[in-house]
């Protein structure tokens, strides 16, 4: 028998708050972090984005250190794990393993002549140094999976035996390059993203940093990890696959580690970029696997795509979805834009959630899927 | 481990050389790594012309995997192999041209083209499509080779069902400076899939 699993403390920092709850509150309020930003040093033009307030972050992040040298990204993903780690109670040994998801980490730090500040692993030196942890810091770095497969990763080496404890802190930073890489693309909205909707014009990009205990310890859990999977589409490099077949495969991978069926499954907390190819790819994939009636939001409306955030941030506001038997409406959506029915939630309701389950996908046909259980404590 | 499992097939690509299984298989001294991965693409006679547009990490990933997945994996036929790839350099290599492509603001030219590759993955991506391979794909940022996580995390895959082949790949290229170590581990081979003799290979020894 492999051994149990679990997600205990969460954090977020977004421009919607620095905790779960101020996120919650805004997001069943229906406040969105998305606003019109005018940034020269971001952007020659305008464009709609969720960013994070510099001085509310400075402001924050005296509060837990008075160092100097900390880079805005590294700001953001210190206050998202401090409070998870000090709450644990975990002493940083041989058996705790720090996972650090992002896509682009330091990539601002590239014009300046700041050496290894751009690197990764670099990165995530910093985020261990800061907490003491003794064991190699390992980054996963998967394109716009990275943050949700950073937890499905942490539960296999749980389950394996390697550690008995993991934080897991992802985070990225909207910056230039990647509002000119996406502008190159078209790929950009402008006006506030529409996920799933008939009149979506593409993404927003968003910053955040979001963290979580993995640990073999049920206390305080608020879900058990009962399965996962990655599945690639092997189909195109910048495209999602028309049929969603890495989505499919990833989320039958899934469940069946979780040994249940898919009309067990409560709630998904999908990808939902708002880019027309992603949001049909997703509808046919969920058509495939019969989960066209199960309830469905993105939360790309209120954070924009956050990249290597995005998917831990949306499986931190999934579970507390879960934890209060609530969910939210998946802010942008009006009519009906994609070729097969999902089941997207339009507004704010009350429902028992025993099984969620987290999915996302990004550049390199890469999918994850995570299924969660409610314990039975629930609590945060 | 519930079974033992081999490393039936490992690939080295540095210093202007690609080496199956410790035997060299191409060498062009002196060239710069675009010219001697075009003159290795065309003496392992892949065929395939989308190798050209690629970045050189995913030229560097391809040509490795490739090596090792071409007499393995059959036309038309379902291979559950999983790719887990590691480097320290991420995708920095690419990231500097794009970042080029924008720091002058009245000559100001981000291509799609360069911007798809500023992730690591991508590398996977593409050996994912040239192989047909519907399979778990994982990359990793680690300061320098980690044997054992490899060793582990290829444990894992296999021991949980998710995968029945693991191809391991440490593709590193930052500023002509570059090294592939591929292998592959499956139930059967010679090499016994230890930490040490991942270490041992990757040093090429």
């Amino acid at each position: 028998m492999a051994k149990n699993v679990y997600i205990a403390q969460t954090n977020c920092i977004t421009p919607l708050g620095f905790d779960v709850d101020t996120n919650i509150a805004a997001i069943s309020s229906g406040k969105t972090g998305i606003s019109h930003v005018n940034d020269d040093k971001l952007m020659p033009q305008s464009f709609y984005g969720a960013v994070i307030d510099d001085k509310a972050l400075d402001k924050a992040f005296v509060k837990i250190s008075s160092g100097q040298n900390y880079t805005r990204l590294e700001k953001m993903m210190l206050l998202a794990l401090y409070p998870v780690f000090k709450s644990s109670g975990i002493l940083p040994d041989e058996k705790t393993a720090l996972l650090v998801s992002t896509t682009k980490g330091n990539v601002t730090s590239l014009n300046d002549d700041t050496g290894d500040k751009p690197r990764l692993d670099n990165l995530a030196k910093t985020i261990a140094d800061f907490f003491g942890f003794v064991t190699e810091p390992i980054v996963v770095s998967n394109a716009c999976v990275s943050g949700i497969m950073a937890v499905s990763v942490a539960k296999r080496l749980l389950q394996a035996g390697m550690y008995d404890h993991t934080f897991v802190v992802g985070g990225d930073e909207v910056s230039e390059f990647i509002l000119s890489g996406f502008n190159s693309f078209q790929a950009m909205s402008d006006e506030p993203c529409k996920p799933y909707s008939a009149n979506r014009t593409g993404v927003n990009l968003g910053e955040a940093a979001a963290a979580a205990l993995v640990t073999i310890n049920e206390k305080n859990a608020i879900a058990k990890i009962t399965g996962d999977g990655s599945v690639n589409d092997a189909n195109h490099i910048s495209g999602p696959s028309r049929t969603g077949e890495g989505l499919v495969r990833s989320i039958q991978s899934a469940l069946s580690e979780a040994n249940i069926t898919s009309n067990k499954i409560d709630y998904i907390s999908a990808h939902g970029t708002a880019t027309p190819f992603n949001d049909e790819m997703e509808a046919i994939a969920f058509n495939r696997l019969d989960l066209q009636d199960v309830p469905v939001n993105s939360f790309k409306g209120y954070y924009g795509h956050t990249l290597g955030a995005s998917g831990l941030l949306e499986m931190v506001i999934g579970l507390e979805s879960m934890r209060r038997g609530e969910l939210y409406t998946s802010a942008g959506y009006d009519a009906p834009g994609v070729s097969q029915p999902i089941n997207v939630i339009t507004e704010n309701q009350k429902k028992d959630i025993a099984v969620f389950l987290k999915t996302a996908s990004g550049f390199g046909g890469c999918n994850t899927a995570v299924l969660f259980e409610k314990t039975g404590n629930g609590r945060r | 481990m519930a079974e033992d499992k081999y490393i039936s097939g490992y690939c080295l690509i540095e210093n202007n050389r690609v080496a199956l299984n410790s035997q060299t298989v191409f060498e062009a001294p002196g060239l710069p790594f675009v010219d001697f991965a075009k003159q290795a693409y065309q003496h392992a006679e892949t065929g395939y012309a989308k190798f050209f547009k690629m970045d050189n990490l995913s030229k560097l990933a391809f040509l490795a995997a490739d090596m090792l997945l071409k007499k393995e994996v059959k036309e038309g036929e379902e291979n559950n192999i999983a790719l887990l790839f590691a480097n320290k350099s991420s995708s920095l290599d690419t990231d500097v041209k794009h970042q080029e492509s924008i720091t002058d603001r009245e000559n100001y030219f981000p291509s799609p083209a360069v911007f798809v590759y500023t992730l690591p993955n991508i590398c996977m991506g593409e050996i994912s499509i040239r192989h047909k391979l519907y399979t778990e794909n994982s990359f990793f940022i680690f300061a320098q080779f980690n044997a054992g996580f490899f060793a582990n995390y290829t444990d894992i895959l296999m021991d949980t069902g998710k995968a029945e082949k693991v191809l391991c790949g440490w593709v590193e290229y930052y500023k002509d400076n570059y090294k592939a170590f591929m292998y592959l581990v499956s139930d059967s081979g010679t090499i016994a899939h230890t930490q040490q003799n991942i270490q041992k290979l990757y040093t090429g020894q």
